[in-house]
């Protein structure tokens, strides 16, 4: 681990997703993302993650930042973006096996991958706009046995701390920990970089290192370890638009009447 | 001390105040579905509030109530609780952990599930029980698609969507007892100031709410926000906004329906001036039922409405809401 006065390593983690633009799916038979259905898009919130640690990286001249990803083949295209963006390298780690892994096994990969870069901040968006879950910067955090300063609004990376203000269920809290650390940020944080020309062209000479569970001692079919699983799925018919009229000038009626025929005034 | 064996510990969220979060009904109605729930509170031993946090959560079914007490609970972030869930569920040995989806609730939740190495479905909108255990129910991109899954064996860790279990629990005799626990001293991030929302409103809270009147960046400007609100009041129902009434400043961030925002489920959502990109549509087109006012007839709002008026909300609108207050009256 660097001491507090050297440059940072940080690693950011970033996803391959659907676009939230199009129409999104599962595949039916396996529960998964169907990937192939979709416009697949370098997630917007880890975009602003990335977003700032190259801004601090700018202001701070020796920062690493390596964006990080667990994904099939295809994520290599969100990591050239990521590069594109201002990432000074990238890891990969794709394995079949990993198909379809659950939020447990996802973590423990992740962790296994921010030891080996030996990153002093890990850096992510607040939740993933696939998944949605929330969670993997916090099991992050408990696996690796560092303090995690999640959902900031606002983040401040300074001399061996992260500090924010955290959007809470109940109000705003201002918070601060020490390095190493897991952080993750909401969607108040400024978008990235629209990535030049040259920015494009110099991220293919970027390194992107692809690592297997195995290269990280993960053992993906442990019969010892719990694991959620996907039982059902199933697609609800589309919505049916219903009835719509031209206001006249009782439009305002009309809808309360609407209310009162359905018991909903 | 016995605990029952088809136990479902939950733990309960306390508002700054000290009183239990109004998703507690919820989560005791699904534990409650499932077996006997025992129910956790984590408190700073300063605030006060305990044994009346205890006989609520008993007047909402759960058969025992754990009290944790802990100083760094309010200074330090997430750890704290952590620890008193595992002291709690090493205690109780429960099937089942049910925590809220909310913001600190999914991370202790998570935390706990990658320190127990148990398995964790997150934001469930049902819990069931079938002959191999118990089912989680999930609604995914939006209420597009209905998933179930299940942990393969061990304890199941569930968070549970603030709002989505109507079941309830019985009234239970008050049972509390303290729960002493065993800091982790893993390293946690310092709470150094904390400012509470300002709950200015007597309206409900927008998860919970059965009726939520929305808006977008079409109302032009704050000073506008009356005639929303006085529709809202109408139907006592809470307010909701588009991200791009949010980006203007025309409400604050708490009040985001989408993606990025809250997922509402209500029985009526009431969208003016809202055209329902599909960012939008993911986090309010499973409510039973939609109405939907907007000048631009194609917008794509109509098309996932019951029922839609083309035209003015500053006309129709305030004749609406004097429409509703009369059926009312």
């Amino acid at each position: 681990m660097s001491s507090l006065s050297e440059p940072l390593r940080i690693a950011v983690l970033v996803k391959e997703v659907p676009d939230t633009y199009g129409e999104r799916h599962l595949d039916l038979e396996t529960g998964l993302v169907d990937r192939a259905a979709s416009d697949a898009v370098l997630d917007e919130i880890g975009g602003r993650a990335l977003e700032a640690a190259v801004s601090h990286a700018e202001a701070n001249a020796g920062t690493e930042v390596v964006a990080l990803t667990v994904g099939p083949e295809s994520a290599a295209e969100a990591l050239r973006e990521a590069l594109a963006i201002g990432a000074d390298r990238a890891v990969h780690v794709t394995d079949p096996q990993l198909g379809g892994a659950d939020l447990g096994l996802t973590a423990e990969v992740l962790a296994a991958a921010v030891e080996r870069l030996d990153a002093d901040l890990v850096l992510a968006g607040n939740q993933s706009t696939d998944g949605l879950g929330g969670v993997i910067p916090a099991m992050l955090a408990e696996l690796l046995g560092r303090p995690q300063a999640t959902n900031l609004d606002a983040i401040g990376i300074g001399a061996g701390e992260v500090c924010g203000t955290r959007a809470s269920d109940h109000g705003t809290m201002v918070v601060r920990a020490s390095l190493p650390a897991v952080a993750s940020i909401t969607d108040r944080l400024p978008d990235p970089r629209f990535p030049s020309f040259k920015s494009t062209s110099a991220a293919k000479k970027k390194p992107i290192e692809t690592l297997a569970a195995a290269d990280l001692g993960v053992a993906v079919e442990d019969p010892a370890a719990p694991r959620s699983i996907l039982i059902s799925v199933a697609a609800r018919p589309p919505r049916a638009g219903g009835m719509k009229i031209d206001d006249e000038g009782d439009g305002g009626t009309r809808i309360a009447e609407f209310l009162a025929q359905n018991r909903l005034v | 001390m016995n605990y029952p064996d088809d136990a479902v510990l939950v733990l309960l969220d306390l508002t700054p105040a000290g009183e239990l979060h109004s998703g507690a009904a919820g989560l005791l109605g699904a534990a409650a579905a499932l077996g006997s729930p025992v129910a956790l509170v984590v408190t700073d031993p300063a605030s006060g509030g305990r044994a009346a946090a205890a006989d609520a959560a008993a007047g909402l079914g759960a058969v025992r109530t754990l009290v944790a007490e802990s100083a760094d609970m309010g200074r330090a972030l997430t750890v704290p609780a952590v620890d008193a869930l595992a002291a709690a569920a090493k205690l109780v040995g429960p099937e089942v952990v049910l925590v809220s989806h909310s913001i600190e609730g999914r991370e202790v939740a998570a935390r706990f599930a990658a320190r127990a190495k148990a398995a964790l479905a997150l934001d469930a909108v049902g819990v069931t029980r079938d002959e191999e255990g118990v089912v989680v129910r999930h609604s995914a991109f939006g209420g597009a698609y209905e998933t179930e899954s299940a942990a393969s064996f061990g304890t199941l860790v569930a968070t549970i969507r603030p709002g989505a279990i109507e079941e309830r629990g019985e009234d239970r005799p008050a049972a509390a007892e303290t729960l002493t626990v065993e800091p982790s001293g893993l390293p946690a991030t310092t709470i150094a100031s904390f400012e509470g929302r300002a709950e200015t409103s007597s309206r409900p809270a927008l998860r919970e709410a059965g009726t939520v009147v929305s808006f977008g960046v079409a109302l032009g400007s704050p000073d506008k926000l009356a005639l929303i609100e006085e529709l809202a009041d109408s139907l006592d129902a809470a307010l909701g906004a588009s991200r791009a009434a949010v980006d203007e400043g025309y409400a604050p961030q708490s009040w985001q329906v989408g993606q990025t925002g809250v997922s509402v489920s209500p029985d009526l959502y009431l969208a003016v001036g809202i055209s329902g990109a599909i960012q939008h549509r993911v986090g309010m087109q499973t409510a039973k039922t939609i109405v939907a006012i907007n000048k631009d007839p194609e917008a794509p709002i109509f098309d996932i409405a019951d029922f839609g008026v083309v035209g003015d909300q500053f006309a129709i609108v305030p004749q609406l809401t004097e429409a509703i207050r009369a059926k009312k009256a």
